[in-house]
């Protein structure tokens, strides 16, 4: 059990201050800092591997990172995946909103006379869980890529996105209609892991909550 | 030609099958050795009677009609099945009654997860055997299992179903918020906890230790750690730990097991002792069990009872991932 722990580190938006809050909390983040095309970074407290935030809960269910750290819009929409959620560490803070065209009643008139709102979005699931939770139909198109292009061309009438400064929505001339949760990053871990490196995961746990409030 | 199988099932050829069948034969060894006798059961019973095992968690997932329009179901485990085979023939015998298995059990999958839909188990019921010596017993049964499969790494964490169903009750949880709370804990969402905890109006200090319980976890010094919670719940839990780790204490084995308040079954049925088993070489839980003392009475059989069952591809996995590291003796 010499092996060092594992944490799945996201790369993107999160990176940087992901990387602040790691350097507060002791760990070396000197090498990940660098222009190093190189994906694992062994330092001296853990190894750091980095991947898009979206893969954070695979790596971290499966085992192959005991620990990791990404966004809760990520956890939600792969809620089916099993990992421990253990802190919220406030950084990364952002709103996953339904918006639409500023000036537009598309959603509204869509719903009244389609009898459903036809919505894009890069998170189906937590669109679809939302608009069942408050007793209405969509019709759902999963895009890959800028889903604020959609509404613009009449792919759907309105779009489920993250939003976090609303500069995007606004350049788009979308405005937000309503706002579903707020999402901040989170420190998640392996079931197994948990269970079995538990005093390493507790100390790594309590340092990150720490650097969090600081 | 190339003809395909349902995903989440597969084919087994002869240089795995005589891997897996000197599994099978080292573990029922085990368990024939300490007196378990090996049942088989159909894999397709009544829906209902497999509901009658509860209602949430692991329940059957492929239901069909017959042809006289009877609603059958493929059994998602074996611990229902056989308290209902207990139950039927074994009314009038004198108890405890000692069972294992080795059989295959079926379950929902979610797409390209790896997760298999029909999956082998091995593991054993003991019948009419009350708390403390019977979940000694099992663990034990369950140890020398581990140490036969050659899983000379792996951990057992024991814990109470009832302790959390408890605790959140005497906070003054009503039903909805305590099932809302339950399912975060199950799913070790302690940042959803607390939110849910602060909700439903339980003070601060009380979340609080309620979240540093979930977290105490490891050697029988924990059992002192938790009397730090003030709850008639965790003292009656941290009591029935305690028993069973003097119970432990007697005997040679028991370096396999760490006591942990953080444990959550999703099998409804269970109460007291609960256990799962972990294998450093491999991310994902190889087996649990515990507890169901409730269960047989569901049946008409009123005795306590406990087993285990573990995922014997899973087991095979760790064993092989063991081997490459170098062998798991200790």
């Amino acid at each position: 059990m010499s092996e060092p722990l594992k944490l799945a580190v996201p790369r993107g938006a999160l990176f940087g201050e992901t990387l602040d809050i790691l350097d507060a909390a002791g760990v070396d983040t000197s090498e990940p800092r660098g222009d190093s095309r190189s994906l694992i970074f062994e330092t001296p407290q853990m190894t750091l591997v980095t991947m898009r935030p979206s893969d954070v809960p695979t790596y971290v269910e499966a085992g192959a990172a005991d620990v990791g750290i990404t966004g809760k819009d990520v956890l939600l929409e792969q809620s089916d995946r099993p990992v421990y959620e253990l802190l919220d560490l406030g950084y990364g803070r952002c709103r996953m909103v339904l918006a639409g065209r500023v000036g537009s009643d598309r959603l509204g008139d869509s719903e009244r006379s389609l009898g459903a709102m036809r919505i894009a979005t890069k998170y189906p699931r937590i669109a679809e869980r939302y608009f069942e939770s408050t007793g209405r139909q969509i019709e759902l198109i999963e895009v890959k890529g800028s889903v604020e292009l959609a509404p613009l061309v009449g792919l759907g009438d309105g779009i489920v996105d993250l939003v976090a400064t609303g500069r995007t929505l606004e350049e788009n001339e979308l405005e937000v209609r309503e706002e579903i949760v707020e999402c901040t990053a989170r420190f998640v871990a392996n079931r197994v892991a948990h269970k079995l490196r538990a005093a390493e995961i507790d100390e790594l746990t309590e340092k990150l909550r720490e650097a969090s409030r600081g | 030609m190339i003809h395909p199988i349902p995903p989440g099932t597969r084919d087994v050829l002869p240089e795995e099958m005589r891997e897996l069948r000197r599994l099978q034969g080292a573990l029922l060894e085990v368990f024939e050795g300490r007196g378990y006798g090996e049942v088989a059961t159909p894999a397709l019973e009544y829906d209902e009677v497999l509901t009658r095992g509860g209602g949430r968690g692991d329940h059957a997932a492929y239901r069909f009609f017959d042809e006289s329009g009877e609603l059958l179901a493929l059994r998602s485990e074996m611990t229902v099945p056989i308290a209902r085979l207990a139950a039927t023939r074994y009314g009038q015998v004198e108890p405890p009654h000692r069972f294992c298995y080795i059989a295959g059990a079926y379950r929902a999958v979610s797409p390209q997860r790896g997760e298999m839909r029909e999956f082998l188990q091995a593991g054993v019921e003991l019948i009419g055997a009350p708390a403390a010596a019977g979940t000694v017993e099992v663990i034990d049964v369950l140890e020398a299992a581990l140490d036969a499969a050659g899983l000379g790494s792996a951990v057992i964490g024991l814990g109470d179903a009832d302790l959390y169903r408890d605790l959140l009750s005497e906070l003054g949880l009503a039903e909805e918020a305590r099932d809302s709370a339950l399912a975060r804990l199950a799913a070790h969402d302690l940042v959803g906890l607390e939110e849910e905890l602060e909700a439903a109006g339980v003070a601060g200090e009380r979340v609080q230790s309620c979240l540093t319980l979930s977290q105490l976890r490891g050697g029988p010094e924990v059992l002192e750690q938790a009397r730090e919670h003030e709850a008639a719940a965790v003292a009656r839990a941290s009591e029935r730990l305690r028993d069973v780790n003097e119970a432990l204490g007697s005997r040679a084995g028991g370096h396999r097991v760490q006591f942990d308040f953080g444990l959550m079954r999703d099998l409804d049925y269970y109460n007291g002792a609960i256990l799962e088993v972990y294998d450093p070489a491999v991310g994902r839980v190889l087996g649990g069990g515990g507890r169901y003392d409730g269960l047989m009475k569901r049946f008409g059989l009123d005795l306590s009872a406990a087993g285990f069952a573990l995922d014997l591809e899973r087991v095979q996995v760790a064993r092989v991932e063991e081997r490459r590291r170098g062998g798991g003796d200790r």
